[in-house]
């Protein structure tokens, strides 16, 4: 299936910032994590289609995935 | 050095020095100033008469070694809310305050006639002089000229323009260690040093030092704190990208208000992100890290510079790129650091004047994205004091009136920060049952509703918005008092290392034995007497409401309203 993943911060050095890309139905949003060599640890946010979400959450085509490391300010 | 009250009476143009009432010897901060002002200012009065007056206060650890505590603060009845204020900046007046023994400065009465006054500070007391040369000028000016004329490194609080007209908006600029400035931004407190006829205070610590109870112990607390919030992932991303990193994130959750508040995504947002900022601040070489004090160890500031390399704002914040930036549409990073460049000289909120400006653009004085009008509406118009700069410089709700316009995001007549409250509904709580209008810093629930630091509440359900907006109230208060920068509430959330440590160093400055409960307890008192100060102002429950808007109009693209009743809303008062 499609979908398109999109990185912030440092996740986008030596990757990118949005791209459509193909995983198997039923992916987890930490495989993907792991598929693009991102440490789990360093993950802080994870949205799909702008609502909060997890590692443990699986994506369905189409979804928009966006992956954030642990950041703040205000 | 034995701390006391600084008095400057402008009325008669004289000045005391003062022990310490035993009731305002264990704060700081915010929690001093709140009590001096409840304590000495007619609630009802006129914010710019003789009978308000403007507190300043460094924090209970400022001056010290101690890391990020170099926060000032300062209160007085709010010309733009009518109700107490306190806001908090950088820079290194706070520190050098405290070096001088000043617990307080407290600035009152008015003086008859046309004539100004800068105030000088050193550890024998306050002088008063005539000032003549810098009448009308922005703060860039007035901190050149005075780093000529006074000798030495001395900290300086100043006004711009918009303090000495007096707008609702007007801020306290305080300059920090490379000359660039800081803001007391929000409430319009350059307007009350205004009134006063005050243009600037220049303070000269000479060889006053703090004194620390238990050297050995502070050391050692210090050492904790420091190493809690330097390996705090926040701090790190704080350092890289400034706090302009939440322009993409608050954008993907939806609650980016984006054209005066009528949508909850900006096209642009990637184009004044802080990851753009980044690149841009390296490949120009600029400085990407950058404290607003000595002593800073998360570095949140930068220097930011023109195309040709030269340096053109510093302290570029995600709120005030997002007020320029999404609100009015405008998405040139260059046109919205120039905005913040001369915001800064001429001395007015980033915030207001932003969300003013796109009241304007409702209005149709300039349309949405004109980053060049907006430019020419400071430079001409606020600036200058034209009536319509005036109307501006009062504020968002100032020009929702003028224009008659109803789309006005304000509480108690303060503009709305940067987080829609609709599809962040914590942040609506906090804008609702903030002591000072609508003010994201008083309890920050972005931690909790978008970043997932200190747990994680939805931020589009109703359940757990009012107690995490209460406990993060109660626990910023605390941390407004110790000069502690509020970024150390990263770290104090999720490591628990963090406020033990912090409330170690306080006691080992002045010999005491404060527990995690008396913390509580004086973020509690706090709000209450702040509260009180705004109900014997004429304030009640049904301020603390949302615009009608809010209710009524749903915000794209989760399409939700702030759906809590007033009886939902009070219960946060309920401690
Ligand atoms: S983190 Fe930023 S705001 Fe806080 S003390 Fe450091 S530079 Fe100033």
């Amino acid at each position: 299936m499609q979908l398109t993943v999109k990185l912030f911060a440092f996740f986008r050095d030596g990757r990118f910032k949005e791209e459509g890309r193909e995983y198997p139905a039923g992916t987890k949003v930490g495989e993907i994590v792991a598929d693009l060599g991102i440490d789990p640890d360093e993950v802080g946010v994870v949205m799909i289609n702008s609502l909060q979400s997890s590692l443990k959450a699986t994506v369905a085509e189409g979804d928009n995935l966006a992956i954030f490391p642990v950041i703040g300010g205000g | 050095m034995t701390e006391k009250i600084f008095r400057v009476n402008m009325t008669d143009l004289t000045t005391s020095v003062e022990a310490v009432p035993a009731a305002w010897a264990g704060h700081g901060g915010r929690g001093l100033t709140s009590t001096i002002v409840a304590a000495e200012v007619e609630p009802t009065c006129h914010p710019l008469g003789p009978k308000n007056k403007l507190v300043f206060a460094p924090g209970l650890l400022s001056g010290t070694i101690a890391a990020n505590s170099g926060r000032l603060s300062v209160g007085g009845k709010s010309p733009l809310t009518g109700t107490i204020k306190e806001s908090n900046a950088g820079g290194t007046s706070a520190q050098f305050l405290a070096r001088c023994g000043c617990k307080a400065l407290i600035i009152e009465g008015q003086p008859k006639g046309d004539v100004w006054y800068s105030l000088a500070v050193t550890p024998q007391g306050v002088t008063i002089s005539q000032e003549k040369e810098l009448i009308g000028k922005g703060n860039f000016a007035v901190a050149e000229t005075l780093a000529n004329r006074l000798p030495g490194k001395l900290g300086l609080i100043t006004i711009g323009s918009a303090g000495e007209m007096r707008m609702a908006s007007a801020n306290i600029s305080v300059k920090d260690p490379d000359g660039g400035l800081r803001s007391h931004g929000r409430g319009g407190l350059g307007a009350v040093m205004g009134s006063k006829k005050v243009k600037f205070i220049s303070i000269d610590p000479q060889d006053g030092k703090v004194e620390i109870a238990d050297t050995e112990k502070f050391k050692e607390a210090n050492r904790a704190f420091a190493k809690a919030l330097v390996d705090h992932p926040v701090s790190k991303a704080l350092g890289q990208y400034g706090t302009n990193v939440l322009v993409n994130i608050i954008n993907e959750s939806g609650g980016l208000p984006t054209k005066n508040f009528t949508l909850g995504q900006f096209d642009g947002h990637e184009k004044i992100s802080g990851e753009t900022m980044h690149d841009t601040i390296n490949l120009r070489g600029g400085k990407v890290k950058h404290n607003c004090h000595p002593g800073c160890v998360i570095q949140c500031s930068q220097i930011y510079n023109d195309a040709s390399g030269k340096k053109l704002t510093s302290g570029f914040e995600y709120e005030s790129i997002w007020a320029m930036g999404a609100d009015c549409c405008v998405d040139n990073l260059d046109q919205i650091a120039e905005a913040d460049r001369l915001m800064d000289d001429i001395g007015i909120d980033t915030i207001e004047t932003s969300v003013a400006m796109g009241v304007a653009m409702e209005a149709g004085v300039l349309p949405f994205g004109d980053g060049a009008g907006i430019l020419r509406i400071l430079q001409e118009d606020i600036a200058k004091g034209t009536p319509l700069g005036r109307i501006i410089g009062n504020g968002a709700g100032s020009v929702g009136r003028a224009f008659g316009v109803t789309r006005v995001p304000v509480v108690k007549n303060q503009a709305i920060p940067a987080y829609d409250p609709r599809s962040i509904k914590g942040m609506g709580i906090t804008y609702a049952t903030s002591t000072q209008g609508a003010d994201h810093t008083m309890g920050y629930t972005i931690a909790t509703n978008i970043l997932g630091v200190g747990g994680s509440v939805n931020p589009l359900v109703k359940e757990g918005q009012v107690e995490l907006s209460r406990n993060l109230q109660i626990a910023t208060a605390a941390i407004d008092s110790t000069g502690m920068c509020l970024f150390i509430a990263f770290a104090a959330l999720d490591d628990a290392t963090c406020l033990p440590a912090l409330i170690d160093l306080i006691n080992a400055r002045f010999g005491i034995a404060l527990t995690g409960d008396d913390v509580v307890n004086l973020g509690k008192y706090i709000l209450k007497t702040e509260r009180a100060f705004n109900t014997a102002a004429g304030f009640t429950n049904v301020d603390d409401r949302l615009p009608e808007f809010f209710y009524t109009e749903p915000v794209p693209p989760h399409n939700v309203v702030f759906d809590f009743s007033g009886e939902e809303i009070d219960t946060f008062w309920n401690f």
